[in-house]
This record gives structure tokens, sequence and C-alpha cells, in this order.
């Protein structure tokens, strides 16, 4: 009895965890969306990408992998998902993070440093 | 066993980064990232008035058990010019983040338990009446008073364009005997660069953090506030990061009451593991 507890509990944990993943940018509001990256414009971009590969192996590749394949709870950066995500909503889950899933907040990160991040996570998904 | 943490620190050497946070007496609200271990070694060197001059060592070990709440394991040392060194005890503490998300003021709990002797100069928080008189004593006769106690602080922080701000509210009492003890620490900070630069570099701003914190004591719960007889600091710090290495700290403190000790120089150097808790389970994984 308590072994089939305690698998419907993990099995519900690990739905619960699954399902946050992707919640996670929806729960970005509108405002936060709206946010554009600064270095979206073509002069800039090249650079920024370069500082964002940089910050995102200091950053975010233990948990994400080194080439944002994902690893364990982590989630791939490589994805539809985040393909489509609209930069702001990017942003604000660096931001914020997530207690549930692990995600720590990265609000420590000046937010000329997470756009940089940002936008180098979108060019890997455009290559 | 020690082999195999050896394995593990060297498999993970590529994720090593250090902390970002400048501070020595002041806590952020920022938590250890969940399964990373950060090693710290921390020194304090001053000298009391009529006193010798002293060398505190801190050893430190902190661990992100989850995104809301982190632990972290102490043990000090201590070194009295012409007199001894000493082991002065440990401390065992726990931060809680209490809300999910960043806002404007984040709020972590912190819980702390501490089995010191009289020997000790960490001054990792100044409270009641802590002042550089308690430092005369030789380490022969400090050591024989036992200090069990449990410590309490309400951390309050905010990242605001770059700029962090943290306060913390000190609550401290013995188990035995004694009043409830108070104390403060307040400190910003501020990378010299905001945006990162493409290239790798050592050297350049962003790697950089300036900071200030002014921490002192706001006396007991019968005698409480800024009142006569209470060491307050002013400390500008700096913190240099090491890309994909180790974070190096540099204090110096003034004491700016009668009470307080004149002059300290804080020195730190701490790195990170990053996902240590994933190597040891790997370790011991059965296929």
């Amino acid at each position: 009895m308590l072994r089939r507890l305690l698998a419907i509990a993990m099995l519900i944990a690990q739905v619960g965890v699954s399902a946050s993943h992707g919640q996670l940018l929806q729960r970005a509001g509108q405002a936060a969306r709206d946010a554009t990256n600064p270095y979206e414009e073509q002069a800039a971009q090249a650079a920024a990408e370069k500082a964002g590969a940089k910050l995102f192996e200091y950053n975010c590749s233990a948990c994400h992998g080194r080439h944002a394949e994902g690893i364990g709870k982590a989630p791939p950066l490589v994805s539809p998902r985040v393909k489509t995500a609209q930069p702001g909503a990017l942003k604000w889950v660096l931001r914020n993070g997530s207690l549930t899933t692990g995600m720590p907040s990265f609000s420590k990160l000046p937010e000329a440093q997470r756009w940089q991040i940002i936008t180098f996570v979108k060019s890997l998904n455009s290559r | 066993m020690t082999g195999n943490v050896l394995l593990i620190l060297l498999a993970t050497a590529a994720g090593l980064h250090g902390t970002e946070d400048p501070y020595f007496v002041t806590y952020s609200h920022q938590m250890e990232e969940p399964g990373s271990l950060e090693i710290a070694f921390s020194t304090v060197v001053g000298r009391p008035d009529g006193g010798h001059r002293f060398l505190n060592t801190l050893t430190e070990l902190e661990y992100g058990w989850t995104g809301w709440w982190t632990s972290e394991l102490y043990l000090h040392g201590q070194t009295t010019v012409r007199d001894s060194t000493v082991f002065t005890g440990y401390r065992w503490e726990n931060r809680f983040r209490l809300l999910s998300g960043e806002h404007w003021i984040n709020p972590v709990l912190y819980l702390e338990f501490e089995n010191i002797n009289g020997a000790d100069r960490t001054l990792k928080e100044v409270v009641g009446f802590d002042g550089q008189s308690d430092l005369l004593e030789p380490n022969s006769e400090a050591r024989r008073e036992k200090n069990r106690e449990i410590e309490a602080k309400l951390i309050l922080g905010s990242n605001f364009k770059g700029w962090n701000i943290s306060e913390n509210f000190v609550a401290e009492k013995n188990i035995r005997h004694e009043p409830f003890e108070f104390g403060y620490a307040v400190a910003v900070s501020r990378p010299l660069a905001l945006a990162a630069r493409p290239d790798r570099c050592v050297l350049c701003p962003e790697n950089f953090i300036a900071g200030l914190e002014l921490y002192g004591a706001l006396g007991t719960h019968e005698r409480f506030g800024l009142v006569g007889g209470t060491s307050h600091y002013i400390a500008p710090t700096i913190a240099w990061q090491l890309p994909g290495g180790p974070a190096f700290q540099v204090s110096p403190g003034f004491g700016i009451t009668h009470s307080s000790i004149p002059f300290l120089l804080r020195l730190g150097v701490s790195y990170e593991v990053a996902q240590f808790g994933r190597g040891v389970a790997k370790m011991f994984h059965r296929p």
C-alpha cells in the first residue's frame, strides 16, 4: 500500500515538474513578454552572441549542457518551445527562476548580460 | 572515498565558477544553485587596542539542496601572535527563500546554530555589546568559555539596474544564559561593467564587483538601538571573478566607534563545483 502511494506521489511530482517546465514561459506577464532585446539590431548582434556564449558557458552549461542539449531535469534549450518563445518571456524566466523546477534566478546578472545570454540561445535555435 | 570525491571534483571541474557576491558579513538573497557545492576560505586579520594581532580563518561548505533551501557548514580557527593557534568551533546555518520569483524586496529567513568558544575572532556578525575589549584575553583562558548560540536573520535583498542592495537584521541568543542580542548589516554592490565583453578576458571590468558594507550591533533587548558601547564598522569590498574559476575577495574594514577594532582586513577565496550532487549520485548509481 505504502509503495503504491509512493509511486503515485512520484508520478504526480514528475508530471508536475514536466508540466511546469512548459508553463514557466507562460507565466511571464504581457509586459515582460513585450520587452525587446536591445541586441536584436544586426550591428550589435554578433558581439552579443559571442558574449552570450561565454556567459552561457559560465552560468548555464553545467545544468543545460555545453550545447544546450539538456541534462536530467534541466530541459534542452534548443527546442521548438524556446525557438518560438518571445525574448521577453525568456528574460523573465532568467530573472525569476522557479523554485519548483529548480531553475535558479539569475537576477544577480545585470540585465544587459541576461539579454546577451538570450541572444546566444536564440542564435542556437536559428541555426 | 577521498579518491572518489577528488574524481567528482575533477569531473565537474569544467563547471567550476565562483560566487559573484563580494560581501563578507552581509548576506544577499542569492541562494546556492540546487546541487552545487561552494567551497570557500576566508580570513580576518585585526589587532584590538592593547592586544596582539590575530588571524581568524573560516572554512565554508555551502550546498544548495533546492531552489529555496541552502545549507552551510563553517569550521573556525584562530591564531594570535605571541599566543597560540586554536580550533574555535563550528556553525551550521540554513537559509530559506520565502517567496518564489524576483521582487522589489526578496526576503530570506536564516537560522543558525553555532558552537564556538570565547577565542573565536570571526566577527561574521557583531551583536549586543561585542567589542574589542572581549578580544584581549589569552587563548588559553578565552577558549574555556563555551558559546552555544541560536541565531536568526531576516535577509532582505534587491537587484536593480545592476546594483545589489542587501539588508540583514540579526537576533542571537546564547542557549544557556544572556539576553537576546541584536545586530545589523547593510551592503550595496555593483559590477564595474554591466555588459560582458565578447572576448574571454581575465581583467575585464565585468569580472569585478565593488561594494560597501556597513555592519554593527544594536545592543540587547534591555538596551536596544544605536546605544553607547556598541561596535560598528564600514568596509569597502571588491570581488574578482576569474572566468570559469575561483573568485577572490578583499575588504578592509574600519571601526567607527571606540569599542570597535580600529582596522580589519578580510581576504577570501571561493569556488563553486557546479552540479556536485549529480556527480555524487552518479558515483552511487547502480547499473
